[in-house]
């Protein structure tokens, strides 16, 4: 016999389902009059400091389909690298963000700011990223993944220098398509599937 | 500091598999490469607060949201309350918690749903709270109905709750589902039987609280819910970081 351990185990998680936005967007769900602000619905505020961008993608699943019912949620530093709630932190700048593939075209769009580079594990920095959750129908546990910036230095990044096979690290770098324009695709399985993390 | 404080690693076997084909769904929606873990950095750690400045007088009362208070929801009136916590046992104050759920027949006001159930116009279908100082939340609602999908010949949802939980870190992110104690199609479920192990699918069954329950007006069902801890190391006798 030992000493008993106290710890509890983590709940365990279920999909969000098809109708995710109910609880998390109503109003995507035509819902609007029920709360006086949805939460999350915009990453900065007005006078926001640093570059304004936009993110626009499509979660595709095993067969190549754009899915038309994912629902996002995206946190970040400011472009300074503080996280919200850190001292120093950008008062403009939520951090946080939730939005939801297009019903019709599968599309969605994040506009933030750029985040700045943000300490890593043993002294090591990180290249600006933004961590992705990535919740739908048919997903049991939410995705976690993130998203880097293919016009930035992702040399020393300690993350994606974990990628075993060098050909997936392009999976999370967003591709830049005009001036603060960049798409990031999802794959949730097969060519060229997105590294998710465990993290 | 012996340790700099990360997030507890995630244990898997606690969680749904992520691909089961009796939920056909999950057969095209789950990664088939292995996650790349790592351990947590201060994008995992830190995570978005939400303040009571944001939460409405009636945002936690599904009976009355909908209506603004004018008239109530259809349904059989209960409680839903519990704690939130984390693996420490450490209670999840001032975090936000969000539910949504179908009607008392069964549908949900979506377009996409088209089940034979009427919609109740008293009705809406989600909540939000934060939990108190001590982890603590409620909210007040009607219960849920059961309802088919298509998935196999003939699959039914258990009566259920849907509930998002942000805690205080982007790494604690959970959105799972509660059932309701004696409800049959629980084990016939093919989303609730994604959780192989059966002591973590208990976890997710509310039993019948009567001594939270209101005599002549609503009957109570409990749900706490832990969420990934992290560690801490005692640092001038204040935990480091808080």
């Amino acid at each position: 016999m030992t000493q008993t351990l106290e710890n509890l185990r983590e709940t365990p998680s279920q999909t969000g389902g098809p109708y995710v936005h109910i609880g998390c967007i109503p109003s995507f769900a035509g819902l609007s009059q029920i709360y006086p602000e949805d939460l999350g619905l915009k990453a900065i505020g007005d006078g926001a400091k640093g570059e304004r961008i936009a993110i626009t993608g499509s979660v595709f699943d095993g067969t190549g389909w754009a899915m038309r019912d994912a629902m996002l949620e995206s946190w970040q530093a400011d472009a300074k690298g503080n996280y919200p709630g850190e001292k120093g932190a950008d008062p403009k700048v939520n951090g946080f963000c939730r939005f939801a593939a297009d019903g019709k075209t599968g599309e969605f769009t994040l506009h933030t700011v750029k985040p700045g580079a943000v300490p890593g594990p043993g002294g090591s920095m990180q290249a600006p990223h933004i961590a992705l959750w990535i919740v739908a129908r048919g997903i049991n546990i939410g995705l976690q993944t993130r998203i880097y910036f293919e016009d930035e230095d992702n040399s020393a990044d300690p993350l994606l220098s974990r990628i075993e096979q060098r050909n997936r690290v392009d999976t999370l770098i967003a591709k830049k398509t005009g001036d603060g324009q960049y798409r990031f695709d999802i794959r949730l399985q097969g060519d060229g599937e997105t590294v998710f993390l465990d993290m | 500091m012996i340790d700099p404080g990360r997030l507890v690693p995630r244990d898997r076997t606690a969680h749904p598999v992520p691909r089961d084909p009796e939920y056909k769904t999950t057969v095209a929606r789950s990664p088939n490469l292995p996650l790349l873990s790592m351990e947590s950095t201060t994008t995992e750690e830190t995570g978005p607060r939400f303040g009571h400045g944001l939460i409405g007088a009636l945002d936690n009362n599904l009976i009355l949201n909908w209506t603004k208070g004018a008239a109530p929801a259809v349904g059989e009136r209960i409680l839903m309350h519990g704690r939130v916590m984390d693996e420490f046992g450490r209670p999840v104050p001032n975090t936000l918690v969000e539910i949504w759920q179908a009607n008392a027949g069964g549908r949900y006001r979506h377009v996409k749903d088209t089940y034979f159930a009427p919609l109740d116009p008293n009705f809406g279908g989600c909540g939000r709270t934060l939990t108190d100082e001590n982890g603590y939340y409620e909210f007040l609602t009607i219960r849920p109905g059961a309802y088919p999908w298509p998935n196999r010949g003939n699959d039914w949802r258990p009566m259920h709750i849907h509930i998002s939980v942000f805690g205080h870190s982007f790494g604690q992110r959970l959105i799972t589902q509660m059932y309701f104690e004696g409800d049959p199609l629980i084990d016939r479920c093919p989303i609730a039987s994604t959780i192989k192990d059966r002591s973590q699918l208990d976890r997710l069954v509310a039993p019948l609280d009567m001594a939270r329950a209101r005599p002549l007006d609503y009957l109570a069902y409990k749900f706490d819910i832990v969420l990934r801890g992290r560690r801490q190391t005692m640092f001038e006798n204040k935990p480091a970081g808080m």
